[in-house]
């Protein structure tokens, strides 16, 4: 792939979810101004979807920009272009994710893989094995520490009747929970098929 | 000559004056002959009255002494008479309290009003008043032509004179042009075919070919135009619309221009694209897979060496030709490199189309093209070098005006280094062709009167005044026919043109007081003297606009209008009484542009803001018009201070005369050797740059003057005169 040959800006209108808008930004860098993790991230949006007309596909597709969006949808109120700044970013990070290349150990990534999991199973979330899954991600020890740390917040937790020990063993489920997960894999293959992925 | 004044006491002037002491001061010291008030002299009732004092009682001129001159124009409209006013609304109950120092103020400009009336004279309009109507229009550019157009079809004739075998200029030799209707989104035929056909067939359009103009004599309405083919013409008025030049890519060295076929400017592409779509390269005439844009090639460039201004359509220009390929092959990579996209009008919506279309735009400064087509930038975005492979790359280089010869430096080559060859070869004294103002291009009031040169009769329209595309020229060429149509029918009258449209008064000169120094003819800004064989200058009427500046200029005061001299203002600045030193009160006198600064006053007075009494305003022409003489005067008659109120001179000026205040300032940055003869302190007299916009600013600075005034005291020089 050379420079700035739009092989990858090609690739991204097939592939990324709102990918067809990258092409419209004028680099204005209102976005970058009005992200409030600007400072904070590898890339502005406006840096991103300049990357991607120059084809530097494997550092769009590894860097962390995209996992650091909030959704304040600031961007997308002010760009003067309309672009759907968000989902792109978020279009992005699937992307990158399906393909494998996002950043493996990036906080956010991780806290959506276990998130996703969590909620897919029983078609609800459950927030107790959720908290414990982060705070055990680290390992054993790790984790032991967070549940030292937050204990008082727990303790208060149970004692307004707001968090539920059972649900470790026997946990809530939807009424149809292969229904949802049913559904669920119906999206995926769609999707799949329209974003030409194999499974 | 029978005098007679008429007082008005509305808009609280009676209430706030004694109009009885000012009756008095006009018969008594201003000697006029009939000296009628009237409780409101603008109604029916008072205009009635003053035309009765003219026509029965033969009054032949009459001081109004109530609103600004700028005021009630229609009510007090007699052009038979000589018109002198006072002003006592705007210039003193509007901006004074009730009492003696307002009194006194009034008191004075009722004495001035008369003084100047008496040194009026009804303007009997210029002698030089050819009558032709017609339009020579040089250039037959899509500017030349439209002008042409529009004079035809407004009923005037039109002749094109153009130094090509064909018509069109540059439009014709495009493929496609940027659109100008909505949607704005696909290049648009040229319309230039259709656009010659009109002309053509236009039974009041004549052509003349392969022509240019070997001489320009004369003056509005009766031009006198010989051309390349030894005819003469008469025209009433020109369009001068040469166009423009590309700027040469070859000087470019950094971009490989003329190194390789498949480097090309905007105009190569054009010619390839009129060749084959899809568009194939020179070298090996294989499709165009990837093509690269550098912008601003040689444009807005800060070393010196190249064109440093923006020529405004390159980048909607590269939009299209990017257009030509993606429309045909959307394969085809088309990346624009830019460093600012500028897409006036409606390009916006161009720009957005181009994007959709896949046209890729990277900010970036480009810094060489190799002759294999590597293009070198550095990513303004990215931040970081890097280079694209193109198979073609277009340079966007800029408009070079064909404005002829540069009068203040004839050897001068334009930016391409080639050598001047003058346009309308005018037979001026001072110079072939048109003033400029930067860069080459003409000049042209761009904040007014945007298609006015400094060459009355003469309009500018397309790139040779400023750098423009198809649409604005078509603009730039209708405004300036329809400018150049009411020159001619100004001329035909002995009117002046704008900004004192309509003034029958030109300059006259007592030939036998000249003493030839040429001061008139070298600063007059629109050429309007030339010279006889004993240098005795000559005055082409109707060229002139009645600045006044030659009067301002003239060491000998031999020149002076039938309704504006030097004896007119002078006698003003007499006649106002200066207290002696024993009173303590100052007199400030200040001499305001009509155009600007004067209208500002008013202003300020209507909003009723307040300033000092000690101020006595004449308005002036222009600053261009004043004499030194002026200023010598007031300062031995005991004036305290001296403020010149004018426009902003320099490349943005704003004077409506384009040069009036620029010489003014100049003439007045000597005043300190006059000042220092008297034994007067340097604040005695101060130059002002003020916008008609300025009307809480002006009280302002007058105040503060004012204030400096009573610092330094009063002037040394009361009571010697
Ligand atoms: S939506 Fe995401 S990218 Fe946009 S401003 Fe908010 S955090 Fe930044
Ligand atoms: S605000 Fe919109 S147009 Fe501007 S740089 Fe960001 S995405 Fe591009
Ligand atoms: S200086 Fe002004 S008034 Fe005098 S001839 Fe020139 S244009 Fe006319």
């Amino acid at each position: 792939m050379s420079a700035y040959q739009g092989d990858f800006l090609k690739e991204v209108e097939a592939r990324v979810e709102e990918g067809e808008w990258v092409k419209m930004c004028m680099q204005c860098g209102v976005c970058a101004g009005s992200c409030p993790f600007g400072p904070h991230w590898e890339h502005s949006p406006q840096k991103i979807f300049m990357m991607i007309r120059a084809g530097k596909r494997e550092e769009v597709l590894t860097s962390d920009a995209m996992w650091m969006c909030t959704s304040c949808y600031n961007c997308v109120v002010r760009c003067p272009r309309k672009l759907p700044i968000t989902q792109i970013m978020h279009g992005l990070a699937t992307y990158a994710h399906r393909l494998g290349l996002a950043p493996k150990m990036q906080p956010t990534r991780r806290f959506s893989v276990t998130f996703w999991s969590n909620l897919t199973r029983t078609g609800r979330v459950n927030e107790l094995k959720l908290v414990l899954q982060v705070y055990f991600r680290n390992g054993f020890a790790a984790g032991l520490k967070e549940f030292w740390n937050m204990r008082r917040v727990g303790l208060r937790l149970l004692a307004a009747k707001r968090m539920n020990p059972f649900e470790l063993v026997f946990p809530h489920r939807c009424k149809d929970a292969k229904g949802i997960q049913r559904m669920l894999a119906k999206a995926c293959e769609i999707e799949n098929r329209k974003r030409g992925f194999s499974q | 000559m029978k005098t007679a004044a008429y007082l008005c006491g509305g808009c609280g002037i009676a209430e706030q004056l004694d109009t009885a002491r000012l009756a008095a001061i006009a018969e008594r010291e201003g000697k006029v002959d009939l000296v009628r008030e009237h409780p409101f002299l603008c109604s029916a009732e008072g205009v009635q009255a003053i035309r009765e004092g003219i026509d029965k009682d033969g009054a032949t001129h009459v001081m109004l002494a109530a609103c600004s001159r700028r005021a009630k124009t229609e009510a007090f409209y007699f052009p038979d008479v000589a018109v002198a006013r006072a002003n006592l609304r705007e210039g003193v109950v509007w901006i004074q309290e009730k009492g003696e120092a307002a009194q006194e103020m009034a008191d004075d400009y009722v004495r001035m009003a008369c003084a100047e009336l008496k040194r009026m004279q009804v303007p009997k309009a210029g002698p030089d008043t050819g009558k032709s109507k017609r339009v020579l229009v040089v250039g037959g550019g899509i500017s030349g032509l439209t002008a042409a157009l529009e004079a035809a079809e407004a009923g005037y004739e039109a002749l094109i004179v153009e130094k090509e075998a064909a018509l069109g200029g540059w439009a014709a030799r495009l493929h496609r042009r940027i659109p100008e209707r909505a949607p704005f989104k696909d290049p648009a035929e040229t319309g230039v075919p259709a656009l010659v056909d009109a002309v053509t067939r236009n039974s009041r359009i004549k052509l003349q070919l392969g022509t240019t103009v070997a001489q320009t004599a004369g003056a509005p309405g009766r031009f006198r135009v010989t051309l390349s083919n030894g005819r003469t013409e008469e025209v009433g008025a020109i369009v001068q619309a040469s166009g423009f030049s590309l700027y040469d890519a070859a000087r470019l060295a950094e971009f490989s221009y003329g190194k390789s076929p498949d480097i090309v400017d905007q105009a190569g592409l054009e010619a390839l694209a009129k060749k084959s779509i899809p568009i194939r390269r020179p070298s090996d005439n294989k499709e165009v897979k990837q093509v690269v844009f550098v912008q601003c090639a040689g444009q807005r460039d800060d070393s010196g060496k190249h064109l440093p201004y923006c020529s405004g359509h390159c980048c909607a220009t590269s939009m299209k030709q990017a257009m030509y390929f993606k429309d045909a092959n959307p394969a085809v990579d088309t990346v624009v490199i830019y460093t600012d996209l500028r897409v006036p009008g409606n390009g916006e919506d161009f720009y957005r189309s181009a994007q959709a279309k896949g046209v890729t735009f990277t900010k970036g400064k480009v810094s060489a093209v190799e002759a294999d087509g590597a293009v070198k930038f550095r990513d303004l975005i990215l931040d970081e070098d890097t280079q694209i492979k193109a198979d073609l790359v277009v340079l966007a280089t800029g408009q070079v005006p064909n404005s002829g010869v540069n009068i203040d430096n004839p050897d001068e080559p334009d930016a391409n280094g080639a050598k001047p060859i003058s346009i309308l070869n005018l037979e001026y004294r001072q110079g072939s062709d048109l003033p400029r103002l930067a860069h080459g291009f003409s000049d042209s009031h761009f904040i007014c009167f945007p298609y006015e040169t400094r060459r009355t009769g003469i309009y500018t329209a397309g790139p040779v005044r400023r750098p423009m595309d198809i649409a604005q020229a078509v603009e730039d060429a209708t405004g300036a026919a329809l400018k150049a149509i009411q020159a001619t029918e100004n001329a035909a009258l002995g009117r002046a043109a704008h900004p004192r449209s309509g003034d029958l008064s030109f300059p006259l000169v007592r030939l036998d007081g000249c003493t030839q120094c040429k001061r008139c003819t070298v600063e007059c800004p629109f050429g309007a003297i030339d010279e006889d064989e004993k240098r005795y200058p000559v005055f082409n009427e109707s060229r002139c606009r009645r600045c006044s500046t030659c009067m301002g200029a003239c060491p000998v005061r031999v020149i002076s209008f039938e309704n504006y001299s030097v004896d007119s203002v002078g006698a003003q600045i007499k006649a106002v009484g200066i207290p002696d030193e024993t009173e303590e009160k100052p007199r400030i006198l200040i001499l305001a542009c009509e155009n600007d600064a004067y209208p500002a006053l008013d202003m300020a007075g209507l909003q009723r803001v307040k300033y000092s009494a000690a101020v006595r305003v004449i308005p002036v022409r222009c600053l261009g018009s004043v004499n030194q003489v002026w200023v010598t005067d007031a300062l031995n008659a005991g004036y305290d201070g001296i403020m010149l109120l004018g426009c902003k001179h320099g490349d943005d000026y704003q004077c409506h005369f384009v040069r009036g205040s620029a010489l003014a300032a100049e003439r007045m940055s000597k005043i300190d050797d006059t000042l220092k003869q008297l034994a007067l302190e340097n604040e005695r007299v101060i130059t002002c740059e003020a916008a008609i916009t300025d009307i809480a600013r002006l009280p302002r600075l007058i105040d503060e003057y004012a204030q400096t005034i009573e610092r330094i005291g009063l002037s040394p020089l009361k009571g010697f005169a």
